[in-house]
């Protein structure tokens, strides 16, 4: 008996512990990424440093911005999400309603899952060799990189992220209110415009939300594609940077106000993709509560 | 019995290989840091000396400024520099030796659809690089190339979008050509290109130049030359038009050079010269004595030098597209060796 307990309570203990070093790690984190980036906002000012377009790397004129890259970021997430709206939206109404259960469905449900699966770097690597010749043969763009390119593969990649999540919203709408419609004479367009919709909108939302925090991080593809430039993107096919892809291309010999600099723009970074998570929770969580 | 013989095997085995251990531990090991540029030749030369001489050295490439730091710290018994100690960083440590140990190149690859040679000069360079010519048919690209037919494309600019040697050696020799480039953007290891794309380390550059028509890249020479890019001739400062290979890139040191070979051979005088050539550097304490090192720890180091110093090894660096040291340059360095301590006496080998 005794050993039971004790096997029970040193099981519990390891399980505390556990779950105690997510927060802790998390924390760890955060304290770091302020820590280091304290130089640079005291250099320059909090407001100052995120709306100054300069990034000068010459040593004895440094001065550090970033609002290049918010707009990298923001942009090119921006282009994703509209992107992808269509795709995942009529991807999720084939799962979650046209061909709910049927074999075709769960086909298609597997590929989705296998594309969330695929490592970022082979979206670049798609991007970069095929996708970026194709918008320099159209002529859209003499150099192919850019803002442009870098968005249309974040689509792609968030795709299955949206989708799922909005066709399990979609299917949870209650049979009881589409049938009632359907024997007022509603076609099933009429069904999904005036009955789904609106009772699944705020959980498809939810889900963009939720694909966009993925795509506002993304690192690996967009290095691959945006052209890595520092300065202000004017269009949507000049190059540019992300907040992510500037600190995953520069931070290997920067060191002094650079580096500090690098750190602001992660925390910049973890504090947007925080917001954007808990948007989205907080969405979610009222629609469970609600249904 | 059958069994008690494998035994009796298994224990001769034991035993031979713990006699291994023992001489393995009387070999000498020695640590190095620095450069990612000279990796690959310091890969070769450290496991041909361990095959002759049955000492091990290992190298860390984490890049010219965490090699220096290193040594200051006098936790390795090398650093491996892309750039020369300056007075003032000299002034900061104890005295050192620079040992050049092989030469290196930027080369300008491009890719212009059927046009696999193009000649560029130093200030035609800066200006692409700046903006100010952005046609591959400009006047200025065309004069230099009466015999091709240029097209009527944007150039597209690609340069490194990582902190890097070989942005600081090719910006430091656009500063030397060009006024304006010198005044707008200067030398440094990260330069603020104003037109084109970036891409991360020499692989990502001259992967972009290959991929994007119309585009033109710098890319450090021992990787383009073992990709084998259509590269750039450059003129050179005697105005002859000299193609990067390894030959041109070894006759830019030929000219004067220091007695301590602190230097850089940029724009070289030479007339056989390729314009954008660097020397690489070994920088070791001149008093091999400190953090506890052991005289056949000092030994080795400079038994070391000399390797790499020596004929074979400096010829051999041509099999993975490094460039040899001119004589000069052999021989004062030797020179320099001889300088080198233990205790204050000098170091018989």
């Amino acid at each position: 008996m005794y050993n039971i307990f004790s096997k029970n309570q040193s099981f519990k203990t390891l399980l505390n512990i556990s779950a105690g070093i997510i927060p802790l790690v998390c924390s760890g984190i955060l304290l770091a990424l302020v820590l280091n980036s304290f130089n640079a906002f005291s250099e320059f000012g909090f407001f100052n440093f995120l709306s100054s377009k300069e990034w000068n790397q010459s040593p004895n004129n440094e001065s550090y911005g970033a609002l290049p890259f918010i707009s990298g970021t923001l942009l090119t997430t921006a282009l994703a999400l509209v992107l992808c709206i269509p795709l995942s939206l009529s991807v999720a109404l084939f799962n979650g309603e046209y061909y709910k259960g049927k074999t075709i469905s769960n086909v298609l449900n597997t590929i989705v899952d296998l594309l969330a699966g695929i490592p970022s770097v082979i979206y670049g690597l798609w991007g970069f060799y095929v996708l970026r010749p194709v918008v320099m043969s159209l002529g859209l763009s003499s150099q192919g990189s850019g803002i442009l390119v870098a968005s249309v593969v974040l689509a792609i990649m968030i795709v299955p992220y949206a989708a799922s999540l909005s066709a399990e919203f979609i299917k949870l709408v209650p049979k009881e209110y589409k049938e009632s419609a359907y024997s007022m004479g509603a076609t099933r367009f009429e069904v999904i415009r005036y009955v789904i919709f609106p009772m699944a909108s705020s959980g498809i939302f939810s889900s963009f939300i939720l694909a966009m925090g993925r795509a506002l991080g993304e690192t690996m593809t967009v290095t691959m594609l945006i052209g890595n430039t520092n300065q202000m993107p004017q269009s949507l096919l000049d190059t540019g940077n992300t907040l992510a892809s500037i600190v995953a291309n520069q931070f290997g010999e920067a060191d002094g106000l650079k580096l500090s600099s690098l750190f602001a723009l992660a925390l910049l970074l973890f504090i947007i993709t925080a917001i954007t998570n808990l948007i989205g929770k907080i969405i979610i969580k009222k629609k469970s509560i609600s249904k | 019995m059958k069994v008690k013989n494998i035994i009796m095997t298994i224990a001769a085995m034991c035993m031979a290989s713990a006699c291994g251990n023992k001489d393995a531990q009387s070999e000498i090991k020695l640590s190095g840091a620095g450069a990612t540029f000279p990796e690959p030749f310091y890969t070769m030369v450290f496991n041909n000396f361990n095959n002759e001489t049955n000492n091990t050295v290992s190298y860390g490439g984490i890049g010219s400024g965490g090699g220096v730091r290193n040594l200051k710290d006098k936790i390795v018994d090398f650093a491996a520099s892309d750039a020369f100690l300056s007075d003032e960083e000299m002034k900061e440590m104890d005295e050192v030796i620079h040992i050049p140990t092989c030469m290196g190149a930027v080369v300008l690859a491009f890719n212009l659809p059927n046009i696999s040679e193009i000649n560029l000069s130093g200030d035609v360079i800066a200006d692409i690089f700046a903006g100010n010519i952005t046609k591959w048919n400009d006047n200025r690209i065309s004069d230099l190339n009466p015999q091709l037919d240029l097209p009527d494309n944007d150039i597209i600019p690609v340069y490194r979008s990582d902190g890097s040697g070989t942005t600081f050696i090719f910006t430091h020799y656009l500063s030397q050509v060009s006024e304006s480039w010198k005044k707008y953007y200067g030398e440094s290891k990260s330069v603020d290109f104003p037109k084109g794309q970036a891409a991360k380390g020499n692989p990502g550059v001259a992967n972009t130049v290959k991929e994007t028509p119309f585009s033109i890249g710098y890319v450090g020479s021992e990787y383009a030359f073992a990709q084998k890019l259509s590269m750039a001739s450059l003129m050179n400062a005697c105005g002859n038009i000299i193609k990067p290979t390894l030959a041109s890139i070894t006759a830019s040191a030929n000219g004067d050079i220091p007695m301590d070979t602190r230097t850089m051979i940029t724009n070289s005088p030479d007339k056989d010269a390729y314009p954008i050539s660097c020397l690489t550097w070994i920088i070791i304490y001149k008093e091999q004595n400190y953090n506890n090192r052991t005289e056949e720890q000092a030994k080795a180091t400079i038994g070391l030098m000399q390797y790499i110093l020596s004929d074979k090894i400096q010829q051999s660096s041509t099999k993975i597209n490094y460039a040899p040291l001119p004589k000069k340059a052999i021989e004062y360095s030797l020179n320099n060796l001889k300088k080198a301590t233990y205790n204050g006496k000098q170091i018989s080998l």
